[in-house]
């Protein structure tokens, strides 16, 4: 069924534009009053959501071992090559040498950095994270470069289950003991 | 000493003096009036977008302060000092394409004629011996509201100059639209303000253009309530003369890019927009009165001050603050309403204020005609 719309002719006093401003006057004047929507900046900081794709920092897990292996996959993803790794190799003597590899540097360029969390996903170590750093700023070009100790600073520890290494270490020693599978 | 002063030439050399230091009290109370109206407009379209406003700038002196520093570093206390320094301090560029001369010229040309227009304004009242009531005034013209109407419509020279001088489209579309509004609303504002002149020229006023005779002729009622069509398209033609939106016309940064002041920048571009303030803070004088009763408490009540010197700085606060209400109108509205389309305007100020001034000047001549004592 069709609605029909009654449009009535404009009264004198709309033509006239002066209610109408002064309804105008009257919502602008009460917006003065409602609470004020500006975040504060630097002494107020917005509330970051859960996966919120920051920086990209390098963890250490619970037991403070770097969880990073240096396979490289981050670096062959990413799509702006802000990352650089220099492969190196843990010594025997080291209580992690099972591991067998660590990287030597670890660079990532946030000048060319997306944001776009690749790393994060292809990562099979689980060692590197998009934190909720938002602000970065340096007064040199040099200094937007994290290496790996700016890169372990701002990633810190995380939380992990699975200790997936030294499962693996315990395995090979009950191996040795030949109790294994 | 005294009988240097006495004499012809000491008194003379005083007599200059004296106004000298009138006349920069006056520039000095305006301009500062300029800095927070920019400070209000700053701070009042924030509370409208349900923003702070400017709330960071603070003298370190007043940092210490306890409370107080912190309330006047929230409601931006120091920001006009900032905001004069950043205007003052800016690189000074000169486009290669400008007329020099007039381009230098311009925003001078806009701030002159506001800051001459507030000499023959009186801005309060004083009583001499006898007790007869006299202005404060810096220049008491009997012609005072012709000579306003003459000198705050030469501030639209500097925009068109602007326009003109800038050598560049915009600037030059600008120039052309303020020139245009200028005309069209200009008529209107003459013939609304012809029944003023009627009113206050009460049989045996010698000087019915005085602006201190229009304000003694309110102390019963304002005029606004006896003439509220001449006081309503005087307003809006105040809007459309100082160039404020809705009437922005000649700026317009939607469609014209700055306006007339595109090529302008440091304190050039600043001497315009202190220019625009001052322009608005004198409409709103010259509005307050001629329609608000100026200097008089309220309608239908004696002034509640005695009658000497207390009284006298009284009248020029209750002015003031009259002043001051109408530029927060003026933000006020600035922030309400979008800017009318180019033609609209012209519509507006052809098709309709000025029959309703010509209307509105016959029927009051009728009036007066048939009641000469009303």
């Amino acid at each position: 069924m069709a609605k029909v719309i009654e449009r009535r002719p404009l009264t004198f006093w709309e033509r006239t534009y002066l209610p109408q401003i002064l309804g105008g006057l009257v919502v602008t004047f009460r917006s003065i009053f409602r609470r004020h929507e500006t975040l504060e900046y630097p002494e107020q900081r917005p509330t970051i959501p859960t996966g919120y794709r920051g920086a990209p920092t390098l963890v250490k897990d619970p037991h403070g071992r770097e969880k990073c292996v240096s396979c490289q996959l981050c670096e062959f993803v990413c799509p702006p090559k802000a990352i650089r790794i220099t492969p190196g190799e843990i010594p025997y003597t080291d209580p992690e040498a099972h591991v067998e590899k660590a990287p030597k540097e670890f660079e990532i360029n946030m000048l060319r950095c997306i944001y776009c969390g690749l790393c994060e996903e292809v990562c099979p170590e689980e060692a590197i994270w998009l934190q909720d750093i938002y602000s970065l700023s340096a007064t040199s070009r040099g200094a937007l470069v994290h290496n790996k100790q700016k890169l372990y600073e701002l990633g810190g520890t995380r939380p992990d289950s699975h200790f997936k290494w030294d499962k693996k270490l315990a395995a090979e020693k009950a191996a040795e003991h030949g109790d294994g599978h | 000493m005294n009988a240097f002063i006495q004499s012809p030439f000491g008194s003379f050399l005083l007599y200059i003096v004296l106004h000298t230091i009138y006349a920069l009290v006056v520039i000095v109370v305006l301009m500062t009036f300029c800095a927070y109206a920019v400070l209000a407009e700053r701070k009042i379209s924030g509370w409208i977008q349900n923003r702070p406003g400017p709330n960071r700038t603070q003298l370190p002196i007043l940092a210490y302060i306890p409370v107080l520093g912190n309330v006047l570093k929230r409601i931006g206390f120091s920001q006009p000092l900032a905001d004069g320094l950043k205007f003052l301090f800016k690189e000074n560029v000169m486009p290669g394409h400008v007329k020099k001369f007039y381009y230098i010229l311009a925003p001078c040309m806009s701030l002159i004629p506001a800051l001459t227009t507030c000499t023959v304004l009186p801005f309060g009242v004083w009583w001499a011996n006898g007790g007869a009531s006299q202005p404060l005034v810096l220049a008491n013209l009997d012609i005072g509201l012709l000579f306003i109407l003459a000198v705050s419509s030469l501030g639209v020279y500097g925009l068109v100059l602007a326009g003109w001088a800038s050598n560049s489209k915009y600037p030059f579309l600008g120039g052309i639209r303020a020139s245009a509004q200028l005309i069209s609303y200009e008529l209107a504002m003459g013939v609304s303000l012809l029944p003023v002149f009627l009113w206050s020229a009460a049989p045996g006023e010698t000087s019915p253009l005085n602006l201190f005779t229009i304000v003694q002729s309110q102390q019963t009622l304002w005029l606004v309530f006896w003439q509220p069509i001449s006081a309503l398209i005087f307003l809006v033609s105040l809007f459309a003369e100082t160039n404020r939106l809705p009437f922005d016309m000649a700026e317009s940064e939607t469609d014209l890019v700055g306006g007339f002041h595109t090529e302008y920048g440091s304190f050039k571009f600043g001497f315009f927009f202190i220019a625009e303030y001052a322009h608005m803070i004198v409409g709103s004088a010259v509005f307050v009165v001629l329609f608000m009763g100026g200097w008089n408490f309220l309608p239908g009540m004696a002034d509640p001050w005695p009658h000497n010197a207390i009284g006298s700085v009284l009248s020029v606060v209750w002015f003031l603050v009259k002043v001051l209400g109408f530029v927060l109108f003026f933000i006020w509205i600035r922030w309400t309403l979008p800017r009318f389309r180019y033609d609209h305007v012209m519509k507006l100020g052809w098709n309709v204020l000025l029959p309703l001034a010509v209307a509105n000047l016959i029927a009051y001549l009728v009036l007066f005609a048939f009641f000469p004592t009303f």
